[in-house]
């Protein structure tokens, strides 16, 4: 389904990515993990256009997409819970739920969505009404993923959706990614938090430094005497 | 009632206030008391002032970019539309009042006069706006900048609209003519923000990535709302210079762009009402310090109201250190917040009102609340 081959990505004269190839096939989740300023985010925006890559292609179901404008993903299926969650802080719940299904016409349609985010995340029906930057973190985050399946994508984008929130919403973060994929939804999840991440995935892909330095299936990476040590901490 | 019979039986009374109004200042005034010409100046200048606060917000308040340079674009409404007034005007509103009088003459001359302001200001919006807001970040403020003082530049070495010496232009404009198209800016401005283009003009100020990512063209609805708000600059122009009737370019000095955004800062970026509010306060306070009597600085005699300058800084000091998101903020001054007064689902924070506390123990009831609960 997204296929990076040999991209490489700079910041002026500073390389951020060298060479990394990788792919998501539908219906997988795939993660990649990395330590802080490993290019997770980077990888990310080359994909969904705000970066234009020096080097290497990026196809989405066989389409060129490196370099194209960001908004026009959405169209395509591609969605994205940006780093830091990009909640639009002085809207309500429901309207930046509204935001998210923008591209979209159906009143009806929308409707449906919107209950379905609120099933999804009981916390926003509560709050359907407050501005965005009234809520907690983990509310916000809920509400960056909710608005992100708003506009019903088949690729969903996730960056570091754990982030600084505690266990216990860190938790209902991924049961929410796990209800995600069985409804048919392939996600790519970036994360530092390596422990959740490789339980809640299929395949993994190990960033450091900009370049992917392992991958496999998540159960066998998270057995990996390597990975324990650099990223559980055992 | 439907709407539509309610929004033309408002804009019909409206109209009739304004005339009202308009007939009370002209010279005899009606019933006798007429308004003298100074108050009805002050009055005239606010309506201009509150078309150029209101449309600046679009774009600086609702849409979060940063132009600094209305004054450019009023000048371009103001000298396009004088330029065809002054050659082109005497000549149309003879030969139209031969056929239909002369007062529907003037009006259908001066209806041109602001379509070519408005249209002139919107393409140069359209080419200062589309290399400038393709990036993001503050390019704009330093392009707008430069453009409104490379207009006035230009505009004081072209003889043809005076140049240096000025410029005399008929008076077309008055009181109906600038209250009115005061309203229709309020009006047009409110529509939009309420739209769907309007959210997504709040969203580009909320979070410009996150926008683009929801499969807003950005760039295109940053141009969009720029050239809007420069064409109703031009309008603003347009009405000032006929009602002036006389253009010098000291009209539109860096100064001028500045007042308008101190209306904005002052009343709220983001709210219409507030702009209002900004374009009355800042258009009359002048006129207030102009009253005190002058006072003695270092052996020469100042007015106050050539502090206004100073004023105006200390008056957005104070702001900034007092109330940052203006008096009115995001929100719009009318009655409904009382009604909408938020209340609060029960054991919900914002975010950062308890900083350090995990989420996880903030959500659940601690010890001690608990403990207090039992006790009561
Ligand atoms: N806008 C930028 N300009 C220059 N360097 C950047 C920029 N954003 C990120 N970097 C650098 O690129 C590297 C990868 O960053 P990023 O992709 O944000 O890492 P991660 O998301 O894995 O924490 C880091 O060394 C970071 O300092
Ligand atoms: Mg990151």
């Amino acid at each position: 389904m997204l296929v990076l081959e040999n991209v490489s990505v700079n910041y002026g004269a500073i390389e951020a990515l060298t060479s990394i190839s990788m792919r998501v096939e539908k219906g997988e989740v795939v993660t990649l993990i990395g330590a802080n300023g490993a290019g997770k985010t980077t990888t990310l925006r080359t994909i969904t256009g705000l970066l234009e890559p020096r080097e290497g292609r990026v196809t989405f179901e066989g389409e060129e997409i490196g370099g194209k404008p960001t908004h026009k993903l959405v169209a395509r299926g591609i969605s994205m819970s940006p780093e830091g969650r990009g909640v639009f802080a002085n809207l309500t719940v429901r309207e930046n739920l509204q935001m998210g299904a923008y591209l979209k016409k159906n009143k009806r349609e929308i409707a449906k969505d919107m209950e379905r985010a609120f099933t999804m995340f009981p916390r926003l029906k509560e709050r359907e009404s407050q501005k965005a930057g009234t809520l907690s973190g983990g509310e916000q985050q809920m509400l960056a993923i909710g608005r992100a399946l708003m506009s019903r994508p088949r690729l969903l984008l996730l960056d570091e959706p754990s982030l600084g929130l505690a266990p216990l919403v860190v938790h209902t973060i991924f049961e929410a990614i796990d209800e995600i994929r069985s409804e048919g939804t392939t996600i790519l999840l970036v994360e530092q938090n390596a422990h959740a991440a490789l339980k809640h995935s299929d395949r993994a892909y190990v960033l450091e430094t900009g370049q992917i330095v392992m991958e496999g299936p998540s159960k066998d990476l998270a057995a990996d005497p390597r990975i324990k040590e650099a990223y559980l901490g055992e | 009632m439907p709407t539509f019979v309610k929004r033309i039986v408002g804009a019909v009374v409206i109209i009739l206030l304004l005339y009202f109004v308009y007939m009370m200042m002209s010279e005899e005034g009606l019933f006798g008391f007429g308004i003298g010409a100074y108050p009805a100046d002050v009055l005239m200048l606010i309506f201009v002032n509150i078309i150029l606060a209101v449309s600046l917000n679009l774009i600086n308040g609702f849409t979060g970019q940063f132009s600094i340079g209305h004054a450019g674009f009023m000048a371009i409404g103001a000298y396009t539309s004088a330029y065809t007034t002054v050659y082109h005007g005497q000549h149309l509103e003879r030969w139209l009042a031969a056929s239909i009088g002369e007062t529907p003459a003037i009006a259908i001359v001066f209806l041109i006069a602001i379509l070519v302001g408005a249209l002139a200001a919107a393409t140069m919006g359209l080419i200062v706006g589309i290399p400038s807001l393709r990036l993001r970040g503050d390019y704009l403020a330093i392009v707008t900048l430069g453009f409104a003082e490379i207009i006035r530049i230009v505009i004081l070495n072209i003889d043809v609209v005076g140049g240096a010496t000025g410029f005399s232009v008929p008076g077309y404009s008055n009181f109906i003519w600038v209250g009115g198209f005061a309203i229709i800016t309020i009006i047009v401005i409110r529509n939009i923000v309420r739209s769907d283009m309007g959210r997504a003009l709040i969203s580009i100020r909320e979070d410009e990535l996150a926008s683009e990512a929801m499969g807003i063209n950005t760039t295109r609805y940053k141009v969009i709302a720029f050239v809007i708000s420069s064409s109703f600059a031009g309008v603003a122009g347009v009405l000032f210079a006929h009602y002036k009737k006389f253009l010098h370019t000291n009209d539109f000095q860096f100064i001028r762009s500045f007042e308008v955004i101190i209306m904005i800062v002052l009343g709220g970026m983001g709210s219409i009402t507030g702009s209002i509010l900004g374009a009355i306060v800042i258009t009359v306070l002048p006129e207030l310090l102009r009253q005190l009597p002058t006072i003695n600085l270092f052996g020469s005699t100042v007015n106050f109201a050539d502090l206004r300058l100073v004023i105006y800084a200390l008056l957005l000091i104070g702001i900034i250190l007092t109330r940052p998101q203006g008096v009115l903020g995001h929100h719009e001054f009318g009655l409904n917040w009382l009604k909408r007064a938020q209340k609060r689902p029960e054991g919900d924070e914002p975010i950062g009102a308890s900083k350090g506390v995990p989420i996880a123990e903030r959500d659940a009831p601690t010890a001690d609340s608990a403990k207090e609960a039992k006790n009561q």
